[in-house]
């Protein structure tokens, strides 16, 4: 049967799954897309042409351009950039939050426990896109404040499953052993119990990325988000709706491209779980 | 049931507190002041007459006496007045009793959530269930399909897309607001065909997400009960298979359902700040983005406010209706 170690089961596993490989696959596009925006886009993204406004998708302009003549398709590669970039540091700094309390509410419990659980709670009932909405229009949309205020609202999930997992591994014999031995707090915290718990962190990261995204985008959109002209998907959409009756291309490619990326993130996060998941394991050989 | 109510209702308040501390101090201590507004349109306002204005506001005190005197207020559902030109108190623009109901912001919002809720119930779960008892066949892999499309489409592209094809093309719907010019000029069921009309896009907009999660998950929680012991019983002891599907699987998979949709009432809320602002209806939503971009601090906070109440009661309700579902949590 080849490779059986874990790491060859997973290849093997994931590979195997056709969604999650195209899951793979868009993601993989879209970072070689981002990265080669320079070389690939074929206009200045923000070179203006009076000349040639709102012009429908044509061999000059595969995807038209918008309402300063601007090319649509160059802006979409560059938009991919911002996409990405707030999708990562934002998930970043969730994941990093999430499991720094998750782990601290799990293995101390007590009173640490219940003051951070009630903290999520709190945090869970606030509708968290009107305070996203509200402090970005208060602070200024800068990406980096995006990137900082979804980051600082999305960590509560990351930190339940990281508090799981601690509660759940904290009394196993390996940790016992390793107290015995005299190991510290923070050495068992890291080495042992959270080295453990990173594979339902990364697969919760990855689809965080796809919500993340998500948010952004209706952030551009409403006009509260990336602002122009530096391109982004949302604000592409602002156009198209503001140019609804007279240019759908404005509407249909940007929304597509969101699309595609937040499935891109969705599959692949579900394919890793799928693939990381022992339960799942036996089917392969029934 | 009544205690156990009683003690939950309890047990909101102080997470209602700290909700509004923690966003009391977010929006206070964000760089920039309300006032900015005004001297920004009046370049030539003095120090003084600027510091006047704040103090008229209760802006010059520390964060932590203007947060006392706010709570102090709320007690009594008094949000303050707003800052924006009309001074109106806030309370008076989310529910202005004068109006009819219609026009009022929150019930509109409250009526598109609920809506659009029982629009998600009633399609999803017949969908999961379906999707699950007709496990590996052609239906379920679309649905599967369509539900990881539904997952990712962003709602405002859904809605730009679903504006341009009946509104601008078919011309058959109307896009924006609620109802029509002539509204109070038709009939009763005129007046409720046209709001319908208005509602059709809104309502499909906002259940869409949702009815993709709760459909997934209907499957997933109903595939789980099918393999059980008792369903094999209730099989083994010759009862049609409806009514083992719809009397003993749905009853025990539904159970995780109603706990995803209390917890989902944040989400709809949140967002019903993206489609009232597409399609310009005048709910809380619109008016929290008004509200947003003038930096009208009393506003902002009592939406934030009613808009926490309603996910607390939303996940309240997700509990009573799991005691209600559930003869084994009723009995202790």
């Amino acid at each position: 049967m080849g490779n059986q170690t874990l790491r060859g089961i997973f290849w093997r596993r994931f590979s195997n799954n056709s969604l999650a490989v195209a899951g793979g696959v868009i993601v993989l596009s879209l970072f070689i897309i981002a990265v080669l925006a320079p070389v690939v886009s074929p206009y200045d993204p923000n070179a203006i042409d009076r000349s040639h406004v709102l012009m429908p998708p044509g061999i000059h302009h595969p995807l038209g351009t918008d309402d300063l003549g601007r090319d649509v398709l160059s802006r979409m590669i560059w938009g991919a950039r911002i996409s990405l970039a707030v999708g990562f540091v934002a998930v970043g700094i969730a994941t990093a939050i999430g499991m720094m309390l998750g782990a601290l509410s799990g293995y101390y419990g007590s009173w640490t426990d219940r003051v951070i659980m009630r903290f999520i709670d709190i945090m869970l009932s606030i509708p968290t896109f009107f305070l996203i909405l509200a402090v970005i229009a208060f602070i200024g949309s800068s990406i980096w404040n995006i990137m900082i205020v979804i980051g600082l609202t999305h960590w509560m999930g990351v930190a339940r499953l990281v508090r799981a997992e601690f509660l759940s591994l904290k009394e196993r014999e390996f940790v016992l052993a390793a107290r015995a031995i005299g190991a510290s707090d923070l050495r068992i915290i890291f080495r042992h119990v959270m080295i453990n718990s990173l594979a339902p962190v990364l697969i919760s990261a990855v689809l965080g990325i796809a919500g993340a995204v998500l948010v952004e985008s209706s952030l551009s959109f409403l006009g509260i988000g990336v602002q122009p002209p530096t391109p982004s998907w949302g604000n592409i959409l602002t156009l198209g709706k503001d140019n609804m009756e007279i240019a759908w291309w404005l509407s249909v490619f940007p929304g597509l491209a969101i699309l595609i990326t937040v499935l891109g993130y969705n599959l692949l996060g579900e394919g890793i779980r799928d693939s990381i998941d022992p339960r799942l394991w036996d089917r392969e050989r029934a | 049931m009544s205690a156990y109510l009683l003690k939950r209702l309890l047990e909101m308040i102080p997470t209602l507190l700290g909700i509004t501390l923690i966003s009391f101090f977010i929006i206070h201590l964000a760089p920039g002041k309300p006032t900015d507004i005004f001297t920004e349109l009046n370049p030539k306002i003095t120090p003084e007459a600027r510091e006047k204005l704040e103090k008229y506001y209760g802006l010059d005190k520390p964060v932590i006496v203007q947060y006392g005197s706010w709570l102090k207020r709320i007690v009594r559902l008094d949000f303050g007045e707003s800052f924006s030109s009309d001074h109106r108190p806030v309370m008076n623009k989310i529910w202005d009793a004068k109006k009819p109901l219609i026009e009022r912001r929150l019930f509109v919002t409250f009526m598109i959530n609920l809506l659009s809720m029982i629009v998600i119930l009633l399609v999803a779960l017949p969908l999961g269930i379906f999707s699950a008892t007709h496990q590996n066949t052609v239906y379920d892999k679309i649905s599967t399909t369509a539900v990881f499309i539904g997952f990712a489409m962003p709602s405002f592209w859904l809605a730009l897309l679903l504006m341009i094809l009946f509104g601008v093309h078919l011309h058959w719907l109307p896009i924006s607001q609620l109802k029509s010019m002539n509204y109070w000029s038709l009939s009763g069921p005129g007046q409720l065909w046209d709001l319908t009309r208005h509602l059709i896009l809104p309502i499909f907009v906002s259940a869409f997400t949702g009815l993709a999660a709760d459909s997934r998950f209907m499957r997933s929680s109903m595939l789980e009960v099918i393999r059980q012991d008792f369903v094999t019983v209730a099989r083994a002891k010759g009862l049609p298979e409806r009514l083992v599907i719809y009397r003993h699987a749905f009853r025990n998979a539904l159970l995780p359902i109603i706990t995803l949709a209390g917890l989902s009432v944040g989400g709809l809320v949140g967002g019903s700040v993206i489609f009232e602002n597409i399609f310009g209806i005048p709910g809380m939503g619109q008016l929290f983005y008004m509200s947003v971009m003038t930096r009208d601090y009393p506003t902002v906070m009592g939406i934030l406010t009613i808009g926490a109440i309603l996910t607390l009661l939303g996940n309240l309700l997700a509990d009573v209706g799991y005691m209600l579902a559930d003869p084994r949590i009723r009995a202790r």
